[in-house]
């Protein structure tokens, strides 16, 4: 669904990493993860085509990132859920208006009934109507998640998902995302928390990659 | 939902500059109508009649009178020939001699009211056989002092017409740095927008109906303001010349209802473009 082909990407002429080759096919589980300031971030945002690799090839759902166009790109981000690190909620609009926001911005209809599930899903029931900036870190990690399922995406990148959880709200999440897998979504989960990656193991056949030196591999059997 | 935040000051600034600029354009177009309309006027005026003097001892006037009609009468391009009769004479003098003026008692020379055909006559030619057949008589075509006023006319009404272009302009550009300001302000929310899959269109749409719809009722009030300024102009009767009919008259009211539409297309037009230049620098 999603496909990386020798890709490479830097910032100001200096190389991030370069030969990375990625794919995220039906219902894989992928934790992505290494050191602070390897790529982790950049490699997920090639994935949702928020950045263009300098070199190689980005596919989504078979097409080619840069022949896709402005409105195809966004065609392949609505089949893409993303749980960023900061969250990126529209602070205007309440919790429920963000979770919904998808399928607004879509211009999709926005089924009150689902919304209000899966809001009841992540544990945000009593908190439809809450701005984002009142809430939780905990309790934005978890919108943000719902936000990036209301679509029923074929595909879901998690960055940092658990960065500001405890640990047990950190395996509650952990385990909304393997339900998800269950059902057929594709994962990929960018972390550092090697605790939460050996969690899932116990739970979901996941392939550990690690991104060190420049370069994309798989991570050892000590994971 | 609004998807994008209400905005403070350029929400502000865009009814202001629609209500000043169409408060301004009702005024050119009332302009540009009276213009139209004394252009007209004069035109016509200027087509339609001429005046011949005549001036001549008492014992000769109804001779010269006489010879005049007839050479007025065979003079290709004249349609009639007209004498003005003493009282009617003396009702054009009584706003400056009152109206006990005795005119029988004056040697005032006497007028014929000359209207042309559609092709007009040949003045200098008429002028010269008016000199060799009856001396004391003088053509006053009114074309020397009626066509400067009649290109005056047409200028202002063409000056007018550019002022409309020119607010129109003015407000698409004011417009547009309202909306680029209330883009760059809400740079987040479009990034937002376009990574949870918003195309281009939807984005540009929530800033383009704002802008429109605080256009369209920007300039349907200052629209209604200069309806209203024009209709509390003081009435200067005739003497006003181009004052007095600055304004419109009947259907003519009809024509300031239609710059609030124009507004909101103006800033319909420019939103647009400037939403899809900013769009274009977000991934």
């Amino acid at each position: 669904m999603i496909e990386l082909e020798t890709v490479a990407h830097g910032y100001d002429g200096a190389e991030l990493f370069s030969d990375v080759t990625l794919q995220l096919g039906d219902g894989s589980f992928h934790f992505l993860t290494g050191p602070s300031g390897a790529g982790k971030t950049t490699l997920l945002r090639l994935c949702y085509g928020e950045l263009v690799p300098t070199r190689g090839t980005v596919r989504f759902f078979g097409q080619d990132r840069r022949g896709l166009g402005r409105d195809g790109l966004a065609f392949a981000r609505q089949r893409i859920g993303v749980v960023h690190q900061d969250c990126r909620f529209l602070d205007h609009l309440s919790l429920r208006d963000n979770v919904a926001l998808p399928l607004i911005a879509g211009e999709r209809p926005v089924p009150d009934r689902d919304v209000d599930d899966l809001m009841a899903w992540v544990g945000l029931k009593g908190h439809v109507q809450a701005l984002p900036p009142s809430l939780s870190g905990g309790e934005r990690q978890r919108a943000a998640l719902a936000r990036a399922v209301i679509t029923s995406p074929e595909v879901l990148l998690a960055d940092e998902p658990t960065g500001n959880l405890d640990w047990d709200m950190s395996v509650r999440l952990l385990s909304l995302l393997i339900e998800l897998n269950r059902m057929g979504t594709a994962v990929l989960i960018a972390t550092h928390d090697l605790n939460l990656i050996r969690a899932a193991k116990a739970q979901v056949s996941a392939r550990v990659l690690r991104i060190a030196g420049r370069r994309l591999h798989l991570a050892g059997a000590e994971l | 939902m609004r998807v994008v935040p209400p905005a403070g000051q350029s929400a502000w600034l865009t009814l202001l500059i629609a209500g000043a600029m169409a408060f301004l354009c009702v005024f050119a177009l009332a302009l540009s109508v009276a213009a139209d309309r004394l252009a007209a006027r004069w035109g016509e005026a200027l087509s339609r009649t001429a005046t011949v003097r005549i001036s001549a001892p008492p014992t000769q006037m109804d001779e010269q009178t006489a010879i005049v009609l007839e050479v007025l009468r065979t003079t290709p391009g004249v349609a009639t020939a007209r004498l003005i009769p003493d009282d009617e004479q003396g009702a054009l003098l009584e706003p400056w001699f009152g109206p006990d003026l005795p005119l029988d008692l004056l040697a005032l020379p006497r007028l014929v009211e000359v209207t042309e055909t559609p092709e007009g006559f040949d003045a200098m030619g008429l002028r010269l056989r008016l000199a060799a057949e009856a001396p004391g008589a003088v053509l006053d075509d009114h074309t020397r002092w009626r066509r400067p006023l009649v290109e005056a006319a047409a200028r202002l009404r063409g000056l007018a017409v550019l002022s409309m272009v020119l607010i129109g302009g003015a407000t698409a550009a004011m417009v547009t740095l309202a909306a680029s300001a209330s883009l760059a302000a809400n740079a987040q929310v479009i990034a937002v927008l376009r990574l949870v899959g918003a195309r281009d269109r939807f984005i540009a749409r929530a800033f383009v109906r704002r802008f429109t719809l605080r256009a369209l009722i920007g300039a349907a009030l200052g629209t209604a303001a200069g309806m209203a300024a024009l209709l509390a102009m003081p009435d200067t009767g005739e003497s006003g010349g181009l004052l007095s009919g600055l304004g419109f008259a009947g259907p003519e009211w009809l024509y300031p209802l239609a710059v609030p539409p124009l507004a909101a297309v103006v800033a319909w037009a420019a939103t647009r473009a400037a939403a899809f230049r900013v769009l274009r620098g977000v991934t």
